[in-house]
């Protein structure tokens, strides 16, 4: 069990003519080694709720436990929670500001008071995950291409070792190159690492290719907590939130409406490629 | 986190003070200011406190949210009273060690407090009624004749009301960049003055290159739409002064008249 969330909510401007609830009494348990996708309409509470699970902002009732510890509690190391739940922002390439890519990747770890070996040892070991070599170490962060910014600001995160990563649309502004670059890196934290991974993404295609479990939010409060294939089900629920299914899954239900015998779950171009060309063989 | 932040706040009701133009209103502020330094009695005073009342109710605006900018001056407001109360000579009312109070430190502490309050409140009531892009209108029809001396008012009230649509998103900014080196471990809290300002680096560098971004962003933006300043430009809104102008023109002149009468009489 790594993080659990109990009946969190959040108002904005509570007691005030503006309150508005952001996060509506959510409840979810992330198990270690997970593949979260997080999915909802622009302002659907899904930002505020990930800067919940690392301390950045404070649910106005309700609790989070991490690794089984009430993080609210009195004394609680939120430094410590925050180099084991990585959080990626947005865009995270505008926090980068050091004079050269190493030095911004050792900021993380020296904030943690590290020995000065440990703390390159880290920055090398992160700069090596994102696929970013010696080459890159002593140029400015300013002067990369974007895709190569954000593998830096990535590797930022990355270099304080966390447990459990987060990141906010990592692939937002790139283009097709970068994105399935950043991608596949990240799964490959998953899969080899076995870090916990919660992605914020727009791209359904993404979620049913990486993801093994889907979570979505709308209005502050979490409607559908599956695996990507059921949730992908509720296609027509989800067009009414402003989402949407992936577009192969358009594609299925229509060959099945127009009698061609293949599953209801297909959610990937290949294994609905494989189901069409079995069931056209019969 | 920085959400407090509330310069140059618009108070948005519907009020004939928001209705007005907002060059009376800048009019009305600069009568107000003068005659403040033009009374020196208590009756003086009193026409002024009937004037702002009369004026606050008429904006609709909450009296206790006006108050709040007054919080702010509180330190500059006790410093005034306190040198006026104890560095005036005069007629000695209160001794204690070196420390004289005099009855022309008293006076003159009361009226130092009830101006600096009063010149507060009142440009308060400009800002809480007029959004920041009439403002900077009425400053750049006011002033048009400026021009003629070759000064570039329609330049200036750009930059202003530029700077002005940029203070919210740099808020914003700076709120956002503040989390994403928090939880990279930074720490803005903690530590002594130096520490503290050498945290203050991670957080400055990338706002600075953030606003740089965003001034080349739109400038672009503003050449592709063929912006080439002020000359020969027309508003999509043109001031125009209504009978409710003329009435508060009216209004503001006699009240000035009235506070210079007051001084002689």
């Amino acid at each position: 069990m790594a993080i659990k969330v109990e009946h969190l909510n959040h108002i904005y401007g509570e007691g005030t003519a503006f309150e508005q609830y952001a996060l509506k009494d959510v409840n979810v348990t992330i198990e270690d080694g997970q593949f979260v996708g997080l999915i909802g309409h622009t302002g659907s509470g899904k930002s505020t709720l990930i800067q919940h699970l690392n301390g950045l902002l404070r649910g106005s009732s309700g609790n989070i436990y991490y690794n089984g510890e009430n993080i609210y509690s009195e004394g609680y190391d939120m430094k410590g929670l925050r180099s084991k739940v990585g959080l990626v922002f947005q865009y995270p390439e505008h926090q980068l500001f050091e004079v050269d890519v190493f030095s911004d990747v050792c900021f993380g770890p020296k904030n943690l008071g590290l020995s000065k070996d440990e703390i390159e040892e880290r920055a090398r070991g992160a700069l090596e995950l994102v696929g970013l070599d010696e080459s890159f170490y002593r140029q400015s962060p300013f002067e990369l291409s974007g895709g190569q910014k954000r593998r830096v600001a990535i590797a930022g995160v990355l270099a304080m070792r966390p447990q459990v990563l987060i990141l906010d649309e990592p692939t937002a502004g790139l283009d097709p190159k970068g994105r399935d670059e950043i991608l596949d890196e990240i799964s490959a934290l998953h899969q080899e690492k076995k870090m916990t991974i919660i992605l914020v993404s727009h791209s359904m295609e993404d979620m049913a290719r990486y993801a093994d479990r889907l979570l979505v939010m709308n209005h502050g409060e979490k409607v559908f907590d599956d695996s990507p294939k059921q949730v992908f089900k509720h296609y027509k629920e989800l067009e009414k939130m402003g989402l949407a299914a992936p577009q192969i899954t358009y594609v299925v239900h229509e060959l099945r409406e127009h009698g061609v015998e293949i599953a209801d779950d297909l959610t990937t171009v290949a294994e609905a490629r494989d189901a069409i060309l079995k069931a056209l063989r019969k | 986190m920085l959400r407090e932040i509330t310069l140059g706040q618009y108070y948005p009701v519907d009020s004939v003070i928001h209705r007005l133009d907002p060059r009376t209103k800048l009019f009305g502020t600069l009568v107000f200011v003068i005659s403040l330094f033009v009374t020196t009695s208590v009756w003086g005073y009193m026409l002024a406190t009937v004037f702002l009342i009369f004026v606050i109710k008429m904006t609709k605006v909450p009296f206790s949210f006006m108050v709040k900018g007054l919080r702010s001056m509180l330190v500059l407001l006790l410093l005034s009273v306190s040198f006026n109360l104890f560095l005036t000579t005069g007629e000695v009312l209160v001794q204690f060690w070196i420390i004289k109070i005099t009855r022309e430190g008293v006076r003159m502490a009361g009226f130092m407090a009830i101006r600096l309050i009063y010149l507060v409140l009142g440009s308060t009531i400009m800002t809480l009624t007029t959004t920041p892009n009439a403002l900077t209108d009425g400053l750049e029809k006011g002033m048009g004749f400026l021009n003629k001396v070759r000064v570039p008012v329609h330049e200036i009230s750009m930059m202003m009301s530029i700077a002005l649509r940029f203070i919210p998103i740099l808020v914003e900014e700076t709120d956002k960049i503040m989390k994403a080196q928090m939880a990279r471990g930074a720490d803005f809290e903690s530590g002594n003055l130096i520490q503290k300002v050498k945290a203050m680096v991670p957080l400055l560098v990338p706002l600075f290159i953030s606003a740089f971004r965003r001034a080349t962003d739109l400038a672009m933006a503003m050449e592709a739409r063929c912006y080439r300043g002020g000359n020969g430009r027309t508003k999509m809104k043109p001031l125009h002064y209504a009978l409710r102008d003329r009435l508060a023109y009216g209004l503001q002149l006699g009240y000035l008249a009235g506070m210079i009468g007051l001084r002689f009489l």
